[in-house]
């Protein structure tokens, strides 16, 4: 059997199409991790023992339980508890829950890579913790955990993938059909790798953009 | 700093008491860094303290804004007794204004943003006033073109003159200086001790953490030496520096002046 772009042209436009569904989960996935993470991040540096213990437990959890697993179990356990969620509402959810454990502890790490006299210039200034955390702490981690965010998104974008198990008509998901109607994995297949390789190529590149220009604060 | 003599007309000290520190100790566990600190500063006064690194001078002035917790003894800012009470703790926040030895900008922040967000945030000024009243402190430390750039594109000098400015525009009443000029390059020391003395020429009640002992003798009204958590010895400087009384001030002043 020969290679043939024919197969690939006549079937592009569907892979393009479930191409968007694979970046809208993965985009609403990151947005939900790092709003998330955020609060799940703020609760692991809590003065709290209950709020840290719980922080820790989440992000143990989700870090811990692989992803398919946890994405099967919110599409038909929630449904139990009488929840019924579309099922890319359910995957991006679930997937921005995994991933804010992920962007909680990047977080973590940028919050600690702040120098201690950012926090003393603030107290000085009498300035009140939501403004410490809203327009000093946060927007600084945000820019020193950017290539980790970036990294985090990229990731999220392969790992949309695994929606297809719940049957939402992402990339991976209507490649497998196109294959079963054609019987042209090799075709089918390669078209898929190539248009993944563009996003998270394109995410990069924006990613070393958005670098560069957040970057002019810190030279 | 220039060496002619400066106009000490402004420099006034009154009777009014702003700080009242009695008896203070702190530890940093079992470390007695400050030990038995008695010390009263009037209206106006300009206090350089110095002493040997480790002698805890710094940290008796960040006590004074609660950025370290005294463990014994009493601090009153303002007639205003320094305790766990938050209301407190802010109240007095609000009155002393304090300069670092790294500036401590907000590097993500553009220098008028560094001078403003603590008065929309804290004052609640109005934006554009809080702009307004930056620019007006930009001005007076002579920086007003640099408001749109960010302090990783000044120099030293420059983003130390943008701290003195941030502090300036909460009205302080007392200002704290923490080593200012010891992480600057030495062509611009100059510049901050000109905006230092243009303060104290205004009347404001300063307490400054320095080995720059001309500004001591320039500015200063009075001298205080710390070494090993104590105050040792505190006088007027002409005094301070011609007749010490302790032999760790003699050795001290040995060692900086005689270099």
């Amino acid at each position: 059997m020969d290679f043939s772009f024919q197969v690939i042209s006549h079937n592009f436009p569907y892979l393009v199409s479930a191409a968007r569904w694979t970046i809208l989960i993965s985009f609403l996935g990151m947005l939900v991790g790092l709003l998330l993470g955020i609060g799940i991040c703020a609760a692991r540096l809590s003065h709290h023992g209950w709020l840290r213990r719980a922080a820790a437990l989440y992000i143990s959890f989700f870090r811990g339980v692989p992803l398919l697993v946890q994405l099967l179990a919110f599409f038909y356990i929630l449904p139990y508890a009488g929840v019924n969620l579309p099922a890319t509402v359910a995957a991006f959810l679930s997937i921005g829950m995994c991933s804010a454990a992920y962007n909680a502890e990047i977080l973590r790490g940028s919050l600690q890579a702040i120098s201690p006299g950012q926090r003393e210039a603030a107290d000085a200034l009498g300035i009140p913790p939501l403004a410490l955390w809203r327009r000093i702490l946060v927007p600084q981690a945000l820019r020193i955990g950017l290539p980790s965010h970036i990294n985090e998104l990229i990731l999220l974008v392969k790992v949309s993938s695994l929606a297809s198990v719940v049957g939402i008509g992402e990339l991976t998901r209507v490649a497998q059909n196109i294959t079963g109607q054609t019987y042209r994995p090799l075709e089918i297949y390669m078209a898929t790798a190539v248009i993944y390789f563009v996003i998270n190529a394109l995410i990069a590149w924006g990613g070393r953009r958005l670098e560069r220009r957040l970057g002019v604060g810190q030279r | 700093m220039s060496e002619a003599a400066i106009d000490t007309s402004g420099m006034k000290v009154t009777d009014e008491v702003v700080i009242e520190i009695q008896h203070m100790h702190k530890w940093y566990g079992e470390f007695h860094v400050l030990k038995n600190v008695n010390l009263t500063v009037n209206r106006g006064e300009r206090i350089v303290i110095c002493g040997p690194s480790g002698s805890g001078k710094s940290t008796m002035i960040r006590c004074i804004n609660r950025l370290e917790e005294h463990q014994q003894g009493h601090i009153l800012v303002d007639g205003i007794e320094l305790t766990n009470d938050l209301k407190n703790i802010d109240a007095i926040r609000r009155e002393v204004g304090m300069v670092f030895q790294h500036f401590n900008l907000f590097p993500h922040l553009t220098v008028l943003e560094n001078c403003t967000l603590a008065p929309i945030w804290v004052r609640q000024t109005p934006k554009k006033d809080a702009e307004e009243q930056a620019m007006h402190f930009l001005s007076k430390v002579k920086i007003p073109d640099q408001a749109h750039k960010y302090p990783g594109q000044l120099s030293g000098g420059q983003q130390q003159r943008v701290a003195i400015a941030r502090s300036l525009c909460m009205n302080p009443r007392i200002m704290l200086f923490d080593e200012p000029t010891s992480a600057l390059d030495p062509e611009m020391i100059s510049e901050v001790l000109d905006t230092m003395i243009e303060l104290a020429q205004e009347g404001m009640t300063m307490l400054c953490v320095t080995h720059e002992m001309g500004f001591a003798r320039k500015v200063a009204n009075r001298v205080i030496f710390m070494d090993g958590g104590e105050i040792i010895e505190q006088n007027e400087p002409e005094e301070f520096f011609t007749n010490p009384q302790s032999e760790r001030t003699k050795l001290f002043l040995s060692q900086i002046l005689n270099h």
